[in-house]
């Protein structure tokens, strides 16, 4: 077990003339992290056990409070795309990309729109489909404080009394305030999901998918990691119990065993041979 | 001066328990409708208007909220269009149209157009972004809320003054076919006035179309401080502001008898919790709303806010509000309903009592168009019209006198924006600081 605590820079990495402020720490692969639309929660614990392994690399999403918004962006998908030019001009494609809720979101529309770019994919607690079942929680008709509240079912979690136990600093209220904007602005209508995300994920060939949900989230119903699980091909779909929107915080332990094992296992087979390919090669 | 008869068209159905218990307002279930009260209320509030007309007010106004008990008018473009046939004399002021919550600013081109029409030229327009809940009721993108605002409001500019068939592709709207064939009867446009509440890219806003502004309501330092920062960036364009220039609203009830004019002012005007019950905090400023500059001053305006936009509210202090006891509650709104009644907020008592105060507003603020909001709550129609018949017979007039011993024009009686200044002159006050800080001063010793 490593002791010494990961060092975590932050840096601005120049993309299309935007100064993207990204956040970096840990050594081995990169690990591409999308936080979710309340922002990046700072480095967590789970940040620091997969950092022994791998080398996080945060973008700060733009019009979050860091990152200069991007005017031009009309959509999630906008987002992603911009995403995807970062990761082929840093050249760490491709890439395992770790994507929380809205980042998820992001993640799975980088993926439906260039495959190529990833090896892995982890989609935790993902918007941006409509579930079946039930709807997803309507974050932005509630005060900052219920929303931020909604998302820890597990209050016990001890990240959770660290980060939300206590009132919300000036700047902390802005930094989520400026979240909730940007993320209204991209997704008020349909709320937090795209029509058809889910046939465009249809044959995506390529990155290996695994799906994190806690079966007590109150933000994304389970219908939603469903959907996702359903639509890509491959994909995985792990249930953390007792865990609600934050199952890094909630179940620690759970999660970084189920991330940790999947980036750690090689990728499946190529698209050329195995069961994922619809094309038999003779 | 120009004298407005406005209210907010209250559902009376409702006991204020039934509001207290919810919280606010708005979000209360439509199950309590009964369409027979509705009908009701609509009714006589059409009624009102013309009432209002006949004792001698200068127009009638009308605001628009979607999905509240608090305020019925939620196609008040409707109501326009009815008073337009039913009165005669009146401007018809809309205070005003969201535009961003129609997102279809071709046809609120019409439909001003077609008021306008059939009124033979009586309407007065209001640009409004529209308050926090009617985003959630229309579904409209509050982060895009000021876009659309100003980009809807040049489009329907456009629309009547552009000769069509043309065509428009913007940001937020497309019309590939602008060819109206209702166009305003007032050329170039109807006139209009800017409803605002104490909020500085409002006003700057209207200072740059050269719209006068309403202001909402607010102490009367901070208003005079709003009409300051509209006067200094008016002359910044050259131009003197004046009178004409600034519109106002105060909430009044009148009654001969002094007992029953202060029971049923504290009943009304605290129904419920007031209009500071309009909703709640996490409807009332929407994520992307306002800038955060915005917020932040908007948290420094003490009590008496308009629709649920107080300091309490932003600082989310209210959220135990259900956990109060419903006398509690009652309490509060009553203390809230006495401190603005000092600030001249609000406004009730005998005709003469009413005359003095509004005097005073008149003095302070020196606005050109008043603006007299009816109370809430469950007043009656005998109560609610005898206070416009005596505000119309008894206090109008003194009141005119009195506006032109002050010498306060309205935006009919002198363009807005037709007073320039000299080179390097620098601009007249607007407002009276001093009589402002008298009667502050009065109002800390009493």
């Amino acid at each position: 077990m490593v002791n010494q605590p990961v060092e975590v820079t932050e840096k601005v990495v120049g993309v299309g003339g935007v100064g993207v402020v990204t956040i970096e720490g840990g050594s081995g692969r990169p690990l591409l992290m999308l936080h979710d639309e309340l922002g990046f929660p700072g480095w967590m614990q789970w940040n620091e056990v997969l950092a022994a392994e791998r080398r996080f690399i945060v973008p700060l999403q733009p019009g979050f409070g860091r990152t200069p918004r991007v005017d031009w962006f009309r959509s999630v998908r906008d987002v992603a795309a911009f995403y995807a030019r970062m990761v082929r001009e840093l050249g760490v494609g491709p890439i395992d990309v770790m994507g929380f809720s809205l980042g998820g979101w992001i993640a799975a529309e980088m993926a439906a729109a260039a495959p190529e770019l990833f090896e892995r994919v982890v989609l935790v607690a993902p918007l941006g489909v409509r579930p079946a079942k039930g709807e997803i929680l309507d974050f932005l008709a509630m005060t900052m404080r219920r929303h931020v509240m909604a998302t820890v079912s597990n209050q016990a979690a001890e990240e959770a009394t660290a980060l939300y136990g206590g009132g919300v600093s000036p700047e902390q209220y802005e930094l989520f305030e400026a979240a909730r904007a940007e993320s209204s602005r991209l997704a008020w209508e349909p709320f937090m999901h795209d029509h058809t995300l889910p046939h465009r994920l249809g044959g995506v060939q390529g990155p290996d998918t695994l799906i994190l949900w806690g079966d007590k989230d109150q933000v994304v119903p389970r219908g939603c990691a469903e959907i996702y699980a359903e639509a890509i091909p491959g994909a995985r779909l792990e249930i953390i119990p007792g865990a609600g929107h934050r199952p890094e915080i909630e179940d620690r332990e759970r999660f970084v065993g189920l991330v940790g094992a999947f980036l750690k296992a090689p990728p499946a087979a190529d698209a050329l041979s195995g069961p994922k390919s619809f094309v038999r090669v003779n | 001066m120009q004298f407005n008869y406005i209210t907010e068209r209250g559902y009376r159905g409702l006991t204020d328990e039934q509001v207290y218990e919810n919280g606010a307002y708005f979000g209360l279930p439509n199950s309590e409708f009964d369409a027979q009260q509705g009908s009701a209320d609509y009714n006589a509030y059409l009624d009102e208007a013309v009432l209002a007309e006949q004792v001698g007010f200068d127009g009638v106004a009308l605001n628009e909220h979607h999905s509240n008990p608090f305020a019925l008018g939620a196609v008040l473009n409707i109501e326009a269009a009815v008073l337009a046939r039913l009165t005669e004399r009146v401007r018809i002021v809309l205070i005003g149209n969201p535009i961003p919550a129609h997102r279809n600013p071709l046809r609120l081109a019409e439909e001003l157009a077609m008021i306008d029409l059939i009124s033979k030229g009586r309407l007065v327009t209001g640009w409004v972004r529209g308050s926090g809940p009617e985003h959630f009721c229309n579904n409209s993108n509050p982060a895009f809320n000021r876009e659309m605002f100003e980009e809807g409001h040049d489009f329907i500019v456009d629309a009547w003054t552009k000769p069509g068939p043309w065509r428009y592709e913007g940001k937020h709207f497309n019309y590939r076919h602008v060819n109206p064939w209702a166009l305003p009867y007032q050329k170039p446009v109807p006139p209009a006035i800017i409803p605002g509440f104490l909020s500085r890219e409002t006003a700057e806003w209207a200072v740059d179309k050269g719209y006068p502004y309403l202001g909402l309501g607010g102490p009367l330092a901070p208003n005079a401080d709003l009409m300051d920062f509209y006067a200094d960036r008016y002359a910044k364009r050259g131009l003197q502001a004046g009178p004409e220039n600034f519109g106002h609203v105060v909430f009044c009830y009148v009654d001969d008898d002094k007992e029953r004019a202060e029971r049923i002012g504290l009943e009304a005007f605290t129904f419920g919790g007031g209009n500071s019950a309009f909703a709640k905090a996490e409807y009332t400023l929407p994520a992307g709303y306002n800038s955060p500059a915005a917020i932040k001053r908007l948290a420094t305006v003490p009590q008496g806010g308009w629709l649920g936009v107080t300091k309490e509210r932003l600082d989310e202090k209210t959220e135990g509000t259900r956990e109060r006891s419903l006398e509690k509650q009652r309490h509060a709104a009553a203390a809230k309903y006495h401190q603005m009644r000092e600030n001249l907020q609000m406004v009730v008592g005998t005709p003469e009592e009413v005359t003095a105060m509004l005097k005073t507003v008149l003095t302070c603020l020196r606005p050109g168009m008043l603006f007299f909001m009816a109370p809430f709550g469950n007043v009656s129609d005998e109560d609610r019209r005898r206070s416009i018949r005596l505000l119309g017979e008894q206090v109008l007039p003194e009141l005119r006198a009195e506006a032109d011993r002050l010498e306060l024009t309205d935006m009919f009686q002198r363009q807005p924006g037709s007073v320039e200044l000299e080179p390097g002159q620098n601009r007249r006050p607007v407002v009276d600081r001093d009589a402002i800080a008298e009667y502050t001063a009065k109002a800390l010793a009493a």
